[in-house]
């Protein structure tokens, strides 16, 4: 049976994501956890994270999660990263005041800005929340079954650019373009919630369960 | 290619059961709250509004199961509100599988509240709701005042001026019920819902008064709202999400189908 480690570093409701990852395959062991020896066993593994970047950097670090995340992705084990768990995942964001994070994907976290427009001109409020319409770039297999533009929930204030461009497997538009998910051989994450994205979300996460780590 | 404007059922639970009141009087009963969150996701819901009107303790752990019965089985945000005063109750509800929590009364008795539980939580799922009714007399320049205890309770604070501080002190969302129009089903009071859109940089949620399909339109291209949410014309079946969706978008409104 297949194991999924749901990384636990006191960051936001993890509730939905593993009620969600058991909705999509009953039977799936959900495992949210801080402990790395399951992180280290666990033949998948999940990093969410919601709230400021600093304070999640701040727990990443105090609780090892840094080499957790490092051993997962090198072992060649399917990785998810979500929200502020694809955030981490860049080398640095400019939220409070600039922090560097984990360095994974090569690539920076900017603000909206507070003066977003759309192009008819009317002003777009921030956080970017609600459902949006992501434009994949090429096939993979986390987006099987998912149709091209589907809408997926997001509530984020920050938006990643992406510095190597072959790896962005999404975009989206709000006032700016920016990147929603990003693909690298075993690694894939992604701005929205798929947890909360109702039915394209669900199938995000069962292809989750069913990827064997290659792109 | 746009961020759609959101439409969110508000179902309002007291003892484990949905109930609507007219200018929060009248009740009457209309389900069971997972069932009729289900109900709202297959229709195409984009959030579901969860707000407790249960006034004792027993009630609130009633409410707590029921968020997780909901969390397990419907798969869209989910906001709780009614009675949220410590960050404690945040936590609860947060855990319980609430996506963002509401906080109306304690944010007037204490600001410092939200500030608080937005550097905890982050502002991402910090909501305000603010109940304003209009106090200013014909011929007078437009004034709204805040209320609390389900509109009962004058606080002398100025709904536009409430709005922008409570996001300075962190919250993500605002909830804007008009009062005066709560349940009586003559629309959204827009005045209000474009004064403060238009005051804040977050996103607007409309509430209150909502009768038919146009005052859905409304809120969004007059009031500027980002979001509206409606009860009783979903509970009794005068509309469905679809319905009302499809009349937005011939609207010219970006919606999610």
């Amino acid at each position: 049976m297949s194991t999924i480690a749901v990384i636990d570093y006191g960051m936001g409701n993890l509730h939905s994501v593993a009620k969600a990852l058991e909705h999509v395959q009953p039977g799936v062991k959900v495992l949210v956890t801080s402990d790395p020896k399951q992180v280290a066993n666990a033949d998948r593994v999940l990093l969410p994270g919601v709230g400021a970047i600093r304070d999640c950097m701040a727990e990443i670090y105090k609780q090892g999660v840094d080499k957790e995340v490092a051993e997962a992705i090198r072992s060649g084990r399917p990785f998810l990263g979500i929200c502020v768990g694809y955030q981490a995942l860049m080398q640095r964001s400019e939220e409070n005041g600039g922090v560097d994070c984990l360095g994974e994907f090569e690539g920076t976290v900017n603000y909206f800005g507070d003066h977003l427009k759309d192009d008819a001109g009317e002003r777009l409020k921030v956080p970017h929340m609600g459902w949006n319409e992501v434009q994949q770039t090429g096939d993979h297999p986390l987006w099987q079954g998912i149709e091209n533009g589907s809408r997926f929930y997001f509530v984020h204030s920050y938006y990643v650019k992406a510095a190597q461009r072959q790896q962005v497997a999404a975009t989206c538009n709000y006032g700016v373009d920016f990147d929603v998910a990003q693909a690298r051989d075993n690694v894939f994450a992604v701005q929205f919630h798929p947890e909360k994205s109702h039915s394209a979300g669900l199938q995000l996460l069962k292809n989750f369960i069913n990827w064997d780590g290659k792109p | 290619m746009a961020l759609a404007k959101r439409i969110i059922p508000c179902l309002d639970v007291e003892n484990g059961r949905v109930v609507k009141g007219v200018q929060f009087l009248d009740i009457r009963d209309a389900g069971d709250p997972v069932e009729v969150a289900k109900r709202y996701d297959e229709q195409g819901a984009d959030e579901i509004t969860f707000l407790d009107i249960t006034a004792t303790h027993e009630g609130r752990e009633t409410m707590v199961h029921t968020v997780e019965r909901m969390a397990s089985q419907v798969f869209i945000p989910l906001t709780v509100g009614g009675g949220i005063r410590t960050c404690e109750d945040i936590r609860t509800m947060l855990n319980a599988g609430a996506d963002k929590v509401s906080i109306n009364s304690a944010a007037v008795t204490n600001p410092d509240f939200v500030r608080e539980a937005a550097e905890r939580f982050g502002s991402q799922c910090i909501v305000v709701a603010i109940d304003a009714k209009k106090v200013s007399a014909a011929g007078e320049p437009d004034r709204w005042e805040i209320f609390t205890h389900g509109g009962r309770k004058p606080t002398g604070l100025d709904a536009v001026q409430w709005a922008k501080k409570m996001v300075a002190l962190g919250a993500g969302e605002i909830l804007l019920t008009s009062m005066d129009q709560d349940g009586v089903k003559n629309g959204y009071d827009l005045g209000v819902t474009r004064a403060i859109s238009d005051a804040v940089n977050v996103p607007i949620i409309a509430s209150g008064g909502v009768g038919n399909l146009d005052h859905l339109v409304d809120g969004v291209l007059k009031g500027k709202a980002d979001a509206v949410l409606a009860a009783s014309i979903f509970h009794f079946n005068e509309y469905s999400i679809p319905e009302a969706k499809a009349y937005m978008r011939a609207k010219g409104i970006e919606v999610r189908l």
